[in-house]
């Protein structure tokens, strides 16, 4: 049999979601965000929930977010999305309402934002991409660097004397009565994307069923600005990130127990 | 028979926002202007007409999630006094490049700085200049009694939601802390959400198979798109200056002299104006409604036929930038306010009246 | 047992050649082109076609959404 013969459309197992526009995507080659984006535009087709999904992008490297996916999208200020996103939910209560934030966005600059409207447990989902550095920008310190990292605003590596520790936000939001979900996903491999969709879809319907706040971080590589090749940077990423920032659910409302702790 | 009822500038603010349909209010509590949430959580609107109130965890997000209701398309609205409104600039120069329609109210009290709780209306220029980032512009009102107050809430939502720009009820202390009787707006219902698709075809409102998704954004990276971005705003900002001129003139017809005030010191100026004509001067004042658009066709005009202007505020002086900058010299514009809280008497009014002009 | 054999098709012009589908393949099927798309990418190709089972591990983790994956059982 011949690829010719096997490629038919009755033989697909595995391409595009429709939800993903025609839109090459900005994003430097192998950047992470590209995946998530993917995944989250292939929950909303499968949940068939296009018409009620509601996203607001953030400012940083995913400021185009809605060029790419299919639905209603806002733009907001820098670090406030959770803001705009907890009035487009409470005014238009049946609707699918999402952030979608880097480190910068969702650890700094809006911390407040973020840690109130968890704290309220707005039923929105937030979808937060922790690659440890400012993309945008050309690669500065962010809140969640490693100690010893090196980027364009600690050139000589994270020395907490003078920029303090890497913030693992999503265990502070995880301690507020608010949220009822707080995962840490990745997505470098088969099997972590696998998880990863899960964790999404699971976020989502949280936030229709009025559960509270559902945070999905998702532990990312930026290859130009950590200036690594996509696969090094994945493998980076394993023996560095995780270290600091382990995978798993962090809370679960439904389960009792916790994992990564 | 007219309803009236007794109650103070903010308690009117909240009162007419649920009469006349809004779908939501996100304020911070400051001083002059907490009553307006206070009395929104006490007439509980969620119950009545669905309309939702919350107490966000600051200014700066109180003012974005007014972006994010106005990019839905609803009748949303904030609240703040001045230092809680510099800190609300940066979401309103966003509303405003994303072409949003929304009310915000400023109950302005002395600064600059964490400044005082008294009455002011030093944010003139942040109000009808600018403020935050960009070139664009708010339709401003400033209401002098507890009447407008709740008269302006439907005006500038109706303004804002015809223009899709932010509006401004620019308001000083004195105004939103006096009591007055007040006849309240007729209860108007909420749009239901098919209205709000057909007149926010705009909105964010879930992407339904018949047309494209929608985008709430300010952000628009090739030069020339964002030029062209800015004639289109600029464009409209001159369509509302044609408009929407709002001003009342009293006894500015056979006038020697002009008072220019707004808000509460309009009504103070008018006294100034009774005293002046007991003693025989011919004094009108022309109260400017609309502060942007600015009534300059009223007062080029009257600059034909008077002696001179005598603008007066509670600032070290920012409206009588623009009357200059109207009458252009052919006659004399002065100057007199009280800063830091204090509120100018008539006789003063009548003493600068003297001094600086009539000689 | 029953065998897969599989077929990859790359959006050729939406690549940015990031070499993770490479990478992802268990069966060393797929590699970068020595050509180059419109904007100047390596595109990823089937370098060798007998070898893949249609897995997807490929499609899964490009970021870009260029990869279809074809899958037909075989005897």
């Amino acid at each position: 049999m011949t690829t010719k013969d096997i490629i038919k459309p009755e033989n697909l197992v595995y391409g595009k979601t429709k939800l993903m526009t025609e839109n090459q995507m900005h994003y430097c080659p192998g950047c992470s965000h590209g995946v998530v984006h993917k995944l989250i535009a292939e929950v909303i087709e499968e949940m068939n929930i296009q018409d009620k999904a509601i996203g607001v992008a953030p400012v940083g490297c995913a400021v185009f977010a809605y060029n790419y996916i299919d639905i209603d999208w806002q733009e907001a200020a820098h670090g406030r999305a959770p803001a705009l996103a907890t009035a487009i939910k409470r005014l238009q209560p049946d609707k699918y309402v999402f952030t979608y934030q880097g480190d910068g966005d969702l650890a700094a600059i809006g911390t407040a934002e973020t840690i109130h409207a968890c704290n309220r447990g707005e039923n929105i989902v937030i979808f937060f991409i922790n690659n440890a550095i400012y993309g945008m920008t050309g690669g500065q310190m962010a809140p969640t660097t490693l100690e010893g990292m090196k980027t364009a605003t600690c050139p000589f590596g994270r020395n907490t004397e003078l920029n303090g520790y890497p913030l693992k936000i999503s265990n502070l939001l995880a301690e507020l009565d608010g949220t009822c979900y707080v995962t840490r996903q990745s997505v470098q491999k088969m099997a972590s994307i696998v998880r990863a969709k899960k964790a999404i879809r699971k976020a989502f319907e949280n936030s229709i069923a009025g559960k509270g706040t559902s945070v999905v971080e998702f532990v990312s590589t930026c290859n130009s600005g950590w200036k690594m090749s996509p696969h090094d940077s994945n493998k980076w990423m394993e023996e560095h990130m995780f270290a600091k920032y382990p995978l798993g659910d962090l809370k679960d409302t439904e389960k009792v127990h916790t994992e990564a702790k | 028979m007219e309803d009236f009822k007794l109650m103070k500038g903010n308690e009117a603010i909240a009162h007419a926002a649920v009469r006349c349909g809004a779908d939501g209010y996100f304020g911070y509590p400051i001083t002059p202007q907490s009553e307006v949430m206070e009395t929104l959580m006490e007439l509980k609107p969620w119950e009545t007409t669905g309309m939702v109130v919350l107490q966000a965890e600051s200014e700066v997000a109180a003012i974005n999630m007014v972006y994010g209701g106005a990019g839905c398309g609803k009748k949303v609205m904030t609240s703040s006094s001045s230092p809680g409104m510099s800190l609300k600039q940066e979401g309103i120069s966003y509303i405003a490049s994303a072409e949003l329609p929304c009310l915000i109210v400023n109950v302005m009290r002395g600064g600059p700085g964490l400044g005082t709780i008294q009455p002011s209306q030093a944010d003139y220029f942040q109000a009808v200049k600018g403020g935050g980032h960009g070139d664009y512009r708010l339709i401003v009102l400033a209401p002098s009694t507890v009447q407008e107050m709740a008269d302006f809430v439907g005006l500038g939502f109706d303004l804002a939601f015809k223009y899709q720009n932010p509006a401004m009820i620019l308001a000083d202390g004195i105004v939103g802390q006096m009591m007055e009787k007040v006849v309240l707006p007729p209860f108007k219902p909420r749009r239901t959400e098919e209205e709000v698709r057909q007149e926010c075809p705009w909105g964010t409102t879930g992407k339904l198979p018949n047309r494209k998704r929608n985008i709430i954004t300010s952000l628009a990276l090739e030069a020339e798109v964002m030029e062209n971005i800015n004639l289109k705003l600029q464009a409209k900002y001159r369509e509302i200056e044609k408009n929407e001129v709002r001003f009342e003139a009293h006894q500015c017809e056979d006038a020697d002299y002009v008072l220019v005030a707004f808000g509460s010191i309009a009504r103070i100026c008018e006294k100034a104006m009774e005293m002046a004509r007991e003693e025989g001067y011919k004094v009108g004042v022309l109260r400017p409604i609309t502060l942007f658009p600015f009534p300059t066709n009223p007062i080029k005009e009257l600059s034909q036929k008077v002696k001179g202007f005598l603008t007066v505020e509670m600032s070290a002086g920012q409206m009588v930038e623009d009357v200059r900058l109207t009458v252009n010299g052919t006659v004399p514009v002065e100057f007199y306010g009280r800063m830091g809280g204090i509120v100018p008497s008539a006789e003063e009014i009548l003493a600068a009246l003297k001094e600086k002009l009539i000689k | 047992m029953a065998k897969f054999k599989g077929a990859v098709v790359v959006n050729t012009e939406r690549c940015k050649g990031c070499d993770l589908c490479v990478q992802a393949c268990p069966s060393h099927v797929l590699g970068l082109a020595d050509q180059v798309n419109s904007k100047g990418y390596h595109y990823s190709e089937m370098k060798h076609e007998d070898d893949c089972v249609g897995c997807s591990a490929c499609g899964y983790v490009c970021p870009d959404a260029c990869i279809t994956v074809y899958k037909v059982k075989i005897q």
